[in-house]
């Protein structure tokens, strides 16, 4: 059965991992979930075989399973949890001002390169920051006509 | 003595409730902030002198006895980092307070206090804790209460940074849970006291496993080669002050954790050392090249963050007392002169109306003691003597010939020569030079954000003055760090 669970959490991890390489951020929030969720099993399975006793008194010493991983686990779902749903907001929020919830490309660093290689890389640059310009003036549009609070 | 000690982590949790609740009342929020970081200060700097005039003080919340208590423990080295942690946080808040009054949405917001707070008691948690899993969980009431400060304004800039600093902070967090997962498999216990003991005991393989897994998960928390291109991408989106809280103490802490558990649950025998000198020069190096690169002062200086973990980390990875107070000594000169540095760029980016050096220039001229307070920061930063950039470089050199790390010494040398050149073009674009003709008419400087810049230009003025004895401190502190016993014996008490 460990091996059952173990295979489990590698398998979670490498979907998670997959997940995480994406760029759209619904995928990347699911994929750290089943990231969190790996680590979590795993944790489990340091406490020892299942269907063991976790009360004191109720089984002799030796035969008891460790309370301790699941206090760990508890607290780290706890975690992750509050933070999936801080990262849900922040898709939302993306969706709201470029209707994309895609990790966008650091414009700067296009800027940096664009000074090195300037004939390939400045159309580039100049195309994603004409991009960044009319999304955010329909950002601004939509704040200011779709806000009355 | 042992009331004290949990006050740092206690006092900013209970302000932060109470910050929640006068919600509605801003001055007395911004009152109650000061209020409660000025005492953390005062708490922090008691604890300081007496750790070390007694040694490490432990303490067993809840009252159970260590291992199954909670644990937390202050020697030396967490000393100096409580103290230092408490008063750059003292010092921004009053910045962002006067920032607040001027400009910038995110530092008037009623959520911008208490989560300043909590913050604030993450960061102290995380030099307090005896215990690898409360370092974890503190870890995560500093970097979810992070994100928050990072994104508050909402804006796109900020989302998308956002998005990258906390995706891989994420990553980052369920690698150390999994590490938490195979310590605790193998040893049973978490406590970094009993672990010490306990990892001596585990085969070769496993050991150098989990020291590995400690340094990649802690890496990518203090932005080391090649773990750290979520930081400059993300750090400047952020309104300065936070962004000047980020720079002077998220990433050190990270370097905290590396140093810890690198000197206490490693083995003399494994220490990574080799490995670590490499990582080191190479952070150093690509930090510097980086900074170099770029042309706003924010991502300039956030590249500097980077170079500069290289030098604490080459400090560690000697592994000698010389080594470690070099170590030490450049985390206390970084933490007060990187923050300034910050909060100077802030106040450019006030007076001229941007932070792009392409559009700003003489500074030098209308803004003279921003100039001068610029000037003894870079200047310290990239290493001149007199100042305090000079004598922990020069500690962590001397250190460095001494443990015969020639490429090391060579590269942190060469960079120390680019940082100089990277602040010079600071120095040209934003201070020399003409005003740009569309430049806004500069705006006068308020005196919270002027007021708390000078107070820390000093401090690093002060860690230049006082070398000596600081330099001392941080050899008794080094010396504890060595020492795996003392800190088991005092934890343990056996």
């Amino acid at each position: 059965m460990t091996v059952v669970l173990a295979a489990a959490a590698a398998a979670l991890f490498g979907c998670g991992t997959y997940l995480l390489l994406q760029r759209e951020l619904t995928r990347i929030v699911l994929g750290l979930a089943l990231l969190a969720h790996g680590a979590n099993l795993f944790i489990l399975l340091g406490a020892g075989r299942r269907g063991r006793p976790a009360f004191i008194g109720s089984a002799p010493d030796d035969a008891f399973l460790d309370p301790l991983p699941q206090a760990f686990v508890l607290t780290a779902i706890v975690i992750t949890f509050g933070v999936t749903t801080f990262l849900l907001g922040l898709a939302y929020r993306s969706w709201v001002l470029t209707n994309d919830d895609e990790v966008q490309d650091d414009i700067e660093d296009r800027r940096v390169a664009a000074r090195i290689h300037p004939t390939e890389e400045e159309a580039d640059f100049a195309a994603a920051a004409a991009e960044r310009d009319a999304e955010e003036a329909a950002a601004a549009e939509l704040t200011e006509g779709g806000a009355p609070s | 003595m042992n009331a004290l000690l949990p006050a740092p982590l206690l006092l900013p949790m209970a302000g932060a409730a109470m910050s929640i609740v006068l919600g509605r009342w801003r001055n007395a929020q911004r009152i109650l902030g000061v209020a409660v970081l000025s005492a953390v200060l005062a708490c922090t700097a008691v604890l300081l002198a007496r750790v070390d005039r007694d040694g490490t003080a432990v303490v067993e919340a809840g009252g159970w006895p260590s291992p199954i208590g909670i644990t937390l423990v202050v020697d030396r080295f967490a000393a100096v980092m409580l103290v230092l942690g408490a008063l750059m946080l003292l010092g921004v808040l009053v910045y962002a307070i006067g920032q607040g009054r001027v400009e910038g949405e995110e530092q008037r917001h009623v959520g911008f206090h208490p989560v300043y707070l909590v913050l604030s008691a993450g960061v102290m948690g995380a030099f307090l804790t005896g215990d690898l899993f409360n370092l974890f969980v503190s870890f995560e009431v500093m970097l979810t209460a992070s994100y928050v400060l990072l994104t508050l304004g909402g804006r796109r800039a900020q989302v998308r940074a956002g998005m990258t600093y906390v995706v891989i902070s994420l990553v980052a967090s369920a690698l150390f849970l999994t590490a938490i997962g195979f310590v605790y498999a193998s040893t049973g216990t978490v406590n970094l006291a009993q672990l010490s003991l306990a990892m001596a005991e585990l085969p070769d393989g496993l050991r150098q496993a989990l020291t590995l897994l400690l340094l990649g998960v802690f890496g990518i928390k203090a932005a080391v080669f090649p773990l750290f291109f979520w930081l400059p991408d993300s750090y400047p989106t952020a309104p300065t002050a936070v962004t000047a809280v980020f720079a002077g103490l998220l990433t050190k802490v990270g370097v905290y954790a590396i140093i810890r558990t690198q000197t206490l649950l490693v083995d003399p025998l494994d220490r990574p050392a080799g490995l670590l000198l490499v990582i080191a020069s190479l952070t150093m190096l690509v930090g510097v090249l980086g900074a170099i690169a770029q042309s706003d002062v924010k991502r300039i200086l956030s590249f500097h963050i980077v170079s500069q973990i290289g030098y604490m980390i080459f400090g560690l990875a000697l592994f000698s007392i010389a080594g470690l107070a070099g170590a030490i000594l450049y985390i206390v000169h970084h933490i007060v002169v990187k923050t300034t540095l910050f909060l100077v760029g802030g106040l450019i980016e006030h007076r001229a109306g941007s932070s792009d050096l392409d559009r700003i220039g003489g500074l030098l001229r209308t803004a003279p003691v921003l100039a001068v307070t610029f000037l003894v920061t870079a200047l310290s930063l990239a290493g001149l003597p007199p100042l305090s950039g000079f004598v922990a470089k020069f500690a962590l050199v001397d250190a460095g010939i001494a443990g015969e790390a020639w490429a090391a010494v060579g590269v942190s040398l060469l960079v120390s020569v680019f940082t100089l050149f990277s602040m010079t073009k600071i120095w040209a674009g934003a201070f020399g030079g003409e005003t740009p003709e569309d430049a806004p008419t500069p705006r006068p400087m308020p005196a919270l954000m002027l007021g708390p810049t000078l107070v820390l230009a000093g401090v690093a003025v002060v860690i230049a003055l006082s070398a000596g004895s600081l330099y001392d401190l941080a050899s008794r502190a080094a010396e504890d760090l060595l020492d795996a016993s003392r800190y088991q014996t005092e934890v343990l008490g056996r």
